[in-house]
Order: C-alpha cells, then structure tokens, then sequence
C-alpha cells in the first residue's frame, strides 16, 4: 500500500485526550487547501479523541495504550515510511500551531532534513519563565554549536523531516521524557542531517487542559540537562538515502 | 557438622525452582541462576566450615562477611539483568503496539474502500 503522489505532505498530530480540540484543528489543517494528509495519532485515550478526528476528515492510528509522545510520533514516522510520504510535519493538537505556518516550516525542508518551527524568534509573544525557561535557553545553545546553526527552540513539537530524517528517526526515536525533542534532535544532528528553523507565533491552546504545571518546569530542568547529557553520548547512526534505497529495492 | 535448617531452606528453594521450572513458570535462563544459587547454598549449609577457609584464603576476617558481600553483589546482579531484560521488552512492546496501530489502520481502510463502493471494481 504506497500513496500514488509523493509531493503530499502528511501531517502527524500526537493526541492525547484532546477530543475538545483535535476536531477543529485538523479541520483547520485540512481548509488551508494545501497537499495536506493528517494523521491522528490517538496515544490510548479515554475520551472521544479518536472518533472526533476521525469525523473531521484524519486518518486515525489508534495505539493500544498511552506510549508518550515519542512513541506516537515514531509510529507516526513508520506509517509515512510505509506509505511513502517523502515530507512529515508533526502539529500539535491542541490548535497551538497555526495551520498557515506548516508550509513556512516545510519550505525549510529546502535547504536542511529537519525543520523547527521556532516559537521565540522575534515573532510571536509567546514565553516561558523560570527553571523552564533556563533549561530551554541551556538546551538551545549547546544544540546550537552542535548543529553549527542559531536554533532558539529546541523543544518545540512543530517539526517538518523529509525522507532522510524520517529514515534516521526510525532508527532512533525513544518513547522517553524528552526522547521526542532533545534526544531525537542530537542523534540526528550527530549522524549528519541538516536542521534549520523558520519562526513562527503560538497560539493559545483552543481547549482542554495543558500538560505542565510549575512543579513540572521545575523538572525539567534537571530531567533535560539529563537527557541531553545522554543524548550527546549515544551512538550515531548510518541513515540510508531513501532515494538509494528506492533505487536498490526495484 | 551441617546447619540443617538452613539446608532445608535451600533445599525448599531448589524445590521451587525445579517445580516452577517443570510447570514452565520459569523461563530456563532465569531458572539456571536461581539454581545456581540454591544449589550453592545446600553446599554452603552441609559444610559450613567450606565458608571459613575459603574466607581465610582471600583475607576476610569474619566468615559471615564474604557471604554478606557475595550475596549482595549477586542481588545486585540479579536486579540489573532484571532491569536490563524489561527495558528490551518495552522496547519490544512499543514496536508492536505501532505495528498494530498501523494494520488495524490500514483493516480498516481497505474495508471501508470495499464497503464503499461494492458496485465499482477498485483499480489499483
Ligand atoms: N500521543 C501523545 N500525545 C500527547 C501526550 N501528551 C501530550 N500529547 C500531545 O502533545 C501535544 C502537545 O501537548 P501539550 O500538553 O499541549 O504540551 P505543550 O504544547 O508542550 O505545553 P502547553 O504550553 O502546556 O500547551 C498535544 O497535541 C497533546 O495532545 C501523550 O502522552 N501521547
Ligand atoms: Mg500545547
């Protein structure tokens, strides 16, 4: 089962009992009449999520019980490989992410394997504070070097890959705290794909409830400086060139 | 000579061991250390003066305490291979999870594309 036009973009939404929000959001990505695919990844919820995406016109894949975000995107990821979706962008559920700004972020893809829609790139007023903040701005720098581009926003959830890094994804994308942004991010940096960012505002999440609180933040902090220490000690990966692989299995 | 209660503690361990082993509730790998164990115990309670000279041979003064240590580095052999082996089995059940994920998707789609359209035979 292959998809007969590879120039679709499919766009990976993580959901987790978000059934408040999910609807409008993938009727928003769908309206902006743009080559767009969703597909809800509906991660073990309890309330309507799966069922509400559905009616809004996704596809649905529906896991068995709660993997986390990384978990959902990687399943996300395998899906498009098989497929054959040559350009992924994950969008969040919860409205956060304007539709209108995935083809900015995907014109990023250009130039670079990964593309990071920013949230605090002189565009936008959206902000954080505290051991959050701090943690953010740590993580940013040392990924910055390591990436040898300016990168304001290191954990942001708006990201586009193309073939290439959907193929070094699969191989290294933990379920765990963080694995889907920082851990991911630096093993991918370190086997060798470009990663560029294109900035972008945030908006207000359109309802339901949002994970983190400020005893989370707090957290975090130490979690991510964790995760990165781990991430920078990993082994790289040899990414195959989807393009040469196509070529081999004809 | 012999400490029998402990000899019947670790006989009633190897006992359990095997039993478990008969009913496969145990898998073999796992099975093989715990009798390993059990089996060095039953030793150990029959002849308890084998502990005072093999502590007297590497310098431990009071017997007890080489068996204090042995048992702890064990244990905690015992709870990394345990930690190890259900990181590999998440990691397994991760990548089934999504692999159901995606056939039940792709069940589903192909009977909806039947249901559908009964009258138009698909060309693909
Ligand atoms: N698949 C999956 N998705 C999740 C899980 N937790 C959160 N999400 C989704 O990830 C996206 C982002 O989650 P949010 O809770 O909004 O996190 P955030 O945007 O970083 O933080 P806020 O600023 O509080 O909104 C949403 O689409 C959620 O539905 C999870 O355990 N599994
Ligand atoms: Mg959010």
């Amino acid at each position: 089962m292959k998809i007969l036009d590879s120039t679709r973009v499919l766009v990976i939404m993580p959901a987790w009992n978000e059934a408040e929000s999910v609807g409008n959001t993938v009727r928003e990505v769908l309206s902006v009449g743009r080559p767009y695919d969703v597909l809800v990844v509906n991660d073990g919820s309890t309330d309507a999520t799966a069922a509400v995406a559905k009616d809004a016109g996704a596809t649905v894949l529906t896991l068995p019980f709660n993997l986390g975000v990384g978990g959902a995107m990687r399943a996300g990821f395998k899906y498009a490989q098989r497929l054959g979706y040559q350009r992924v962008i994950q969008v969040d559920a919860d409205g956060q992410h304007d539709p209108r700004n995935i083809h900015e972020v995907l014109a990023g893809l250009e130039h670079a394997d990964i593309s990071i829609g920013a949230r605090f790139a002189d565009r936008g007023d959206y902000s954080v504070s505290g051991p959050r903040k701090w943690a953010m701005q740590l993580l940013a720098k040392v990924i910055s070097a390591l990436a040898k581009t300016r990168l304001t926003d290191v954990t942001s959830g708006f990201r586009a890959a193309n073939g290439r890094a959907i193929n070094q994804y699969l191989d290294h994308y933990p379920a765990e705290y963080l694995g889907d942004t920082i851990d991911s991010l630096v093993v991918a940096i370190r086997s060798g794909c470009r990663v560029t960012q294109v900035p972008v505002e945030m908006r207000p999440r359109q309802g339901g409830t949002p994970s983190h609180n400020p005893v989370k933040s707090a957290v975090y902090l130490g979690r991510s400086v964790f995760a990165l220490m781990f991430a920078l000690t990993r082994k790289r990966s040899t990414i195959s060139d989807p393009a040469l692989a196509a070529k081999g299995a004809v | 000579m012999g400490n029998w209660p402990a000899f019947f503690l670790a006989l009633a361990i190897v006992g359990v061991v095997f039993e478990m082993l008969r009913r496969k509730k145990l898998r073999e790998k796992y099975a093989a250390l715990w009798l390993f164990v059990g089996i060095g115990t039953l030793v150990l309670a029959a002849f308890p003066s084998l502990l005072t000279i093999v502590a007297e041979r590497v310098g431990v003064q009071l017997p007890s305490n080489l068996l204090f240590i042995i048992s702890i580095l064990l244990l905690l052999g015992v709870c990394l291979h345990l930690s190890w082996e259900l990181s590999v089995v998440e990691d397994e059940t991760r990548t089934l999870a999504e692999e159901v994920a995606i056939l039940r998707t792709m069940v589903e789609g192909m009977s909806a594309q039947d249901g559908d359209a009964p009258a138009t035979p698909t060309t693909k």
